[in-house]
This record gives structure tokens, C-alpha cells and sequence, in this order.
């Protein structure tokens, strides 16, 4: 690990002070991902300024009906909070779903949203990779990529985000609170996370030194009646092949209304816009459900090492529906 | 880039200067002399150095010593009281739920902090989300609740069964 400094701020705004005057240094808050990439020489900050205590770790209820999530609130928290529970119960299940025990308990909010791809050539230092050096080449495309993207990729990289809880928040449509050097920022969570393209380096659109405060969920009184179903080498313990986090609403025999996002299939977690036009106003029946997962999928492009995920995906998103169908009845 | 720190570890209190890039696993075993948590992967997917944080359990191959400063930590060492076992680490013996052993101080520590949250009405991947009174540890939920603790001998099938009585407790 290099060498850093580390420093304590008494607020966020001094937090981000800091970092403004440090060009290489990092927020640290749980530091599950961090330190672990820093033991890697992934990140090399040369200063970690701790915001572990600076942001609320308390989830509040909103005037609209929403929940606001502050950015410490710890992923064991948020998934046993009552509140999350019964009104968005799709992602208590997708933080359940993700790392184990331990981690949970002390990775946080904002920090689960922030953590780098697990691509194995992004994590060593020896193999070129466009996300961590940029311009160095992609050694995934042509190596190992069993795990990584159907969609949205592009020819400098291929990486998957890691999150199961992002998938939960972007079918929940959640917004990102920000504070920076420019001021406060409100972020919907779907252009949080940017695609590729020519940038792999950069994962979101925050700016250096911009902290997550809080996310807000929005009320959706439909999501009583959400689930999130991943697909993984393991039973447990593993990160997503293909993860899928769904929402339904059906009246007299027709979906009235639905959210669906995919995890593990692109560089970002993926609402499935494509699949929730299809969707709305269509019999709810395993038809519908099979042609809008297809049409959801028809711009996958997948490598030989991942076409198994288009299948996958297909199925997952299907099974899922099938089962907040049977919910309804 | 040396930092005088203080970490409370099973009731007591030390001061230490540490490199700011220390562990918490690496200060208790290093510095501190406190062995019993277990460097297995150093990168948090083991769970060989399971320590209890402010009660709750972590990976301490993953926390730096500098960002945790006045917690209480417990380890193994620390869940003893009066020369006495805890009942978790005779569970253990009694159901021979270990071969090598490396992994176990992380096992019984990380079951510890389990039985807590289990108490709490902490969901889980098995569960589900769904509001229950109280949780029922069945082999299935513990498998899921300590997929965090890998055990290269294999003796989960042991763990399991010691960690099923005490929970039954």
C-alpha cells in the first residue's frame, strides 16, 4: 500500500475542502472497497479524508412519502430497516442478496453505490486496463469476461457495476443528494453512473471531491410489491452474473404500471426502459413478460465468454415478473 | 506515516503510534500480541479475522487502525470470561467443528455477532424481507448468515450443527 496522509473534518463542508486542495486524495467512509483497492495499488491516494461520521447514518421519512437513506446509513441497516422492509421490500432482498455479513455491516450507503468494477484486470496492477490506466488497453475482451457486460459496453471497456442495491434503487427511482464545491446537487441514481465510452476511468459524473449525503427514495406504492432475484456462481457470498429487480402493478388482468432493472449485464445498473414500455397496458401474462425481457435484450451485444447471460437475463426477468404476478393474485 | 492512536481492545485500552496504512488485524497481531483473529486473504473474503466492532461483526483485514479509534473491539480472547469458554467455542468442541482451526476464532467470533443480529429481527437472504417475529435459525439460515467465514478443511457441516445448538439455546 502507498504511503497517505489522513485527516478528520469536523463537517461535510470541510470534508470537501479538504479534498478540493487534494487532487489525489479520496473520501474514506466504511472502506470496504477502498482499502481493499489500496492494498492492490488500484488506488493510490496520497490523503483519505473520513466521512464516516459526517453524514447522517439514519433513515427519516420524507413529506412526499418517501425515505431519505443518509450516505453512512451501514447496508445491514438499510436492509433491516422496518420502513424499507414493507414499502420497498426489492431492496432489502438486493443488500441481502450482496457480500456477507461482516461487509454488510460496515459498508455504507453512498459507499456501495461508489464501488469500483471487481473486472480481475482492473484489480492487477500487471494487466493493462483502460479503467484504471487509461489508454493502456482492455484485456478483458479478448481474456477473461464471463462476468462482465452485454450492454452498453464499448471498445475501451467492458467492466460490469458490482452492486446489488444499485440495481434495487434504480428500479426505485432514487435520487442522489450531493454536496461539493459548486454546491448542493440533486442526481437521479440512473445518470449517476455514466456508460464507458471513451472515459472507463470515470465510473460516475460526481466531480472530484463531491460527496454523497444522502439518497432519496421516492414514494411507490406499487413497490410494496417488488422483488430482486440474482444469479451467481454460488449460493452465497458471490457477485451477480445477472441480477434483476422488478416491480409490478396489475389490475382486471393488464400491468398498470412497472419497474424492472438489471444488475451484472453493463458498466452501470440498468433500468430496463425498453421492457417497461413494453410493459404498461399489456395482458400481464408470461407472453408479455417474454417479449419484453426480448425486447429489453435486443441491443445486447455479448462475447463469447458471456453469451450465457442473454439467456440468463431473459429468464431471470421472466421469473421474476411471473413471481410478483402470482403475489397479486 | 506514524499516528498515536488508542484502541480498546477486549476492555483494555492501548496506546500505540501506527503507519496510517495499519490494519486493525495488523495492529492486534503485530503491535498488540492478540492473535487469535487470523490473516487469511487480507481482502475481506475470508473472514478468518472476524473481530467484533462496537458489537458488530467485521472484517478487521479491511479496517484501518487510525479510522477506528475508540471502538471496542472484541476477539476471540475477549469473548472468555473467568477462564470460562463462551458457550459458542464449547459448541465447537463439543461438535468438533474444526480441523486445522485457522479459520475458527474468525468462525466464532463472526457467530457470535450473528446471534445478536438474529436476535435483532435482522432479515436475510433466506428469510426475505418480509416483517417476522423473530428469526428461526435453521441450518439454512446459518449457512446463509456465516457464508462470510470460509473454512478450506470443510468442516461446515460441524460449524453448522455447533452453531445450531447454541442458537436453539
Amino acid at each position: 500500500m502507498k504511503p497517505f496522509r489522513y485527516e478528520h473534518a469536523d463537517d461535510v463542508s470541510g470534508a470537501i475542502a479538504m479534498l478540493a486542495r487534494a487532487p489525489r486524495g479520496a473520501f474514506l467512509a466504511g472502506g470496504t472497497n477502498l482499502v481493499d483497492l489500496m492494498k492492490l495499488e488500484v488506488a493510490t491516494p496520497d490523503v483519505l479524508v473520513d466521512v464516516r461520521h459526517l453524514t447522517s447514518d439514519r433513515i427519516e421519512e420524507l413529506a412526499d412519502g418517501g425515505l431519505r437513506i443518509g450516505a453512512a446509513v451501514p447496508n445491514s441497516d438499510l436492509a433491516a430497516n422496518r420502513a424499507v422492509r414493507r414499502r420497498y421490500p426489492v431492496l432489502s432482498e438486493a443488500v441481502l442478496a450482496g457480500a456477507s455479513g461482516q461487509l454488510r455491516n460496515v459498508a455504507t450507503t453512498a459507499g456501495n453505490l461508489l464501488q469500483r468494477t471487481r473486472c480481475v484486470y482492473f484489480q492487477d496492477v500487471t494487466t493493462p486496463c483502460n479503467k484504471r490506466e487509461p489508454g493502456s488497453g482492455c484485456s478483458a475482451r479478448e481474456g477473461f469476461h464471463r462476468e462482465l457486460a452485454i450492454l452498453g459496453w464499448s471498445e475501451q471497456c467492458i467492466a460490469t457495476h458490482p452492486s446489488d442495491m444499485a440495481v434495487a434503487m434504480v428500479a426505485l427511482d432514487a435520487v442522489v443528494l450531493t454536496q461539493g464545491a459548486n454546491g448542493p446537487r440533486r442526481i437521479p441514481l440512473t445518470e449517476l453512473h455514466r456508460l464507458p465510452g471513451q472515459q472507463p476511468e470515470r465510473d460516475t459524473v460526481l466531480e472530484h471531491g463531491e460527496l454523497i449525503t444522502a439518497v432519496d427514495l421516492p414514494p411507490l406504492a406499487f413497490a410494496t410489491r417488488s422483488r430482486f432475484r440474482k444469479v451467481r456462481d454460488r449460493a452465497s457470498y458471490a457477485f451477480a452474473l445477472v441480477s434483476v429487480a422488478a416491480a409490478l402493478d396489475v389490475a382486471d388482468g393488464v400491468v398498470r404500471d412497472v419497474r424492472v432493472a438489471l444488475g451484472g449485464v453493463a458498466h452501470k445498473p440498468w433500468r430496463a426502459t425498453r421492457a417497461e414500455a413494453a410493459l404498461r397496458g399489456a395482458p400481464a401474462t408470461e407472453r408479455s413478460f417474454v417479449d419484453a425481457a426480448a425486447a429489453e435484450l435486443a441491443d445486447a451485444r455479448p462475447l463469447p465468454g458471456n453469451a450465457f447471460k442473454v439467456p440468463v437475463a431473459r429468464g431471470a426477468i421472466v421469473r421474476t415478473l411471473l413471481d410478483l404476478l402470482e403475489v397479486q393474485r | 506515516m506514524d499516528v498515536e492512536i488508542t484502541l480498546r481492545v477486549n476492555g483494555t485500552e492501548h496506546r500505540l503510534a501506527v503507519d496510517t496504512r495499519t490494519t486493525v488485524l495488523d495492529a492486534l497481531r503485530e503491535r498488540l500480541g492478540i492473535t487469535s483473529a487470523k490473516k487469511g486473504c487480507d481482502h475481506g473474503q475470508c473472514g478468518a479475522c472476524t473481530v467484533l466492532l462496537d458489537g458488530r461483526r467485521a472484517n478487521s483485514c479491511l479496517a484501518l487502525a487510525v479510522a477506528h479509534q475508540g471502538a471496542e473491539i472484541v476477539t476471540a480472547e475477549g469473548l472468555t470470561g473467568d477462564g470460562r469458554l463462551h458457550p459458542l467455542q464449547s459448541s465447537f468442541i463439543e461438535h468438533d467443528a474444526f480441523q486445522c482451526g485457522y479459520c475458527t476464532p474468525g468462525q466464532i467470533v463472526s457467530a457470535v455477532g450473528m446471534l445478536r443480529e438474529a436476535d435483532e429481527g435482522w432479515p436475510s437472504a433466506v428469510s426475505g424481507a418480509a416483517d417476522r417475529d423473530g428469526v428461526a435459525l435453521d441450518r439454512e439460515e446459518i449457512r446463509e448468515r456465516m457464508s462470510g467465514n470460509l473454512c478450506r478443511c470443510a468442516a461446515y457441516a460441524n460449524i453448522v450443527s455447533a452453531i445450531a445448538e447454541v442458537a436453539r439455546r
